[in-house]
């Protein structure tokens, strides 16, 4: 009983969280100001995920294997390797540091 | 996939993965576990679950000026945005492909759900997906996005996203030793209210980035 309430709460808050925006918002052109907070939502959400999804665990700050493979996969970036080959290329890293450590 | 896993001792196989097939949104519903698992209540780990999802709201009102069509349409489209959606979808100057992010919600959904039936059906014999280093495979993921948002190749370069990124990872970091999940993401996306300010900008204003 708990589970089924707790995920129909989840499902329709989230629902409502996502189209918020875009059903007040949508197709029109906001304010120039706006326009450039906007512009720079996306690096700021990428860059807080990427800090979550690497040094985060909990509420705990850590610095593990998940570092060192984004490290490898940065440097692979850096060398314009594609994306994809960057990614396996960090996680091969940190398997094989969590193997060893 | 790692949802099946920590989930169906808990809450059961068949809940685990409808929970992951009506709610789609990783974040939450580790969140709202975690709360659980921890002994507290339905009450608690849902605010908490929603907490964290609630920095659905400025990237919905990021994605909507690139949207087009009714209300209702806006309404649907709205609702496949996730992370990687959001990520795969934005494009240089805050314009945002709503195509491309309609037809990765998809396969992200696929996978979730996917994932979290694999999980739930071999919780044992599976072990941690992170064994693999798979949990890598999102920050690599999200970096190669991020770079070409910060060193753009045929538009003139700025200095303001790096400093608005340095500012948002700061932020996360200070943010999570003393925030529910959820909270430092969104809090760090109120750096990009650094925009507010008119274009003319002075370079040397940077020094916010200080790493843990």
């Amino acid at each position: 009983m708990r589970t089924w309430v707790l995920t129909i709460v989840l499902a329709v808050g989230t629902v409502l969280l996502k189209t918020i925006g875009p059903v007040l918002a949508g197709g029109r052109q906001p304010p120039a100001p706006l326009t450039r907070v906007i512009a720079l939502v996306a690096p700021a959400l990428i860059s807080a995920l990427i800090v979550t999804g690497t040094f985060t665990a909990g509420r705990h700050l850590v610095i593990d294997a998940r570092a060192a493979g984004l490290a490898v996969g940065a440097i692979a970036l850096w060398l314009r390797m594609p994306a994809v080959l960057a990614m396996l290329l960090g996680a091969i890293v940190c398997a094989l540091l969590r193997l060893v450590v | 996939m790692s949802f099946g896993i920590l989930a169906s001792p808990l809450l059961g196989a068949i809940p685990s993965i409808l929970m992951s097939a009506v709610v789609w949104s990783g974040t939450a519903q580790f969140a709202a576990l975690s709360i659980l698992t921890s002994g507290g209540g339905l009450a608690l780990a849902a605010s908490a679950a929603l907490l964290a999802n609630t920095r659905f709201l400025p990237m919905g009102f990021a994605i909507a000026p690139s949207m087009t069509g009714g209300p209702l349409r806006r309404l649907l489209t709205g609702a496949l945005l996730a992370d990687a959606s959001f990520v795969i979808g934005h494009r240089a100057g805050g314009r945002f492909d709503i195509t491309a992010l309609a037809w990765a919600a998809p396969v992200q959904y696929v996978a979730w759900v996917g994932g979290t039936i694999a999980g739930v059906a071999g919780a044992e014999a599976i072990g941690d997906p992170s064994r693999w280093g798979l949990d890598v495979f999102f920050p690599v993921f999200y970096l190669s996005l991020l770079l070409p948002e910060l060193f753009p190749e045929h538009a003139p370069r700025s200095m303001r996203p790096i400093i608005v990124a340095a500012l948002a990872a700061a932020i996360t970091l200070l943010l999570t030793p003393v925030t529910p999940p959820g909270v430092p993401v969104l809090v760090a996306a109120a750096a990009a209210l650094l925009g507010l300010r008119a274009p003319p900008e002075s370079p040397g204003q940077a020094g916010v980035g200080d790493e843990a």
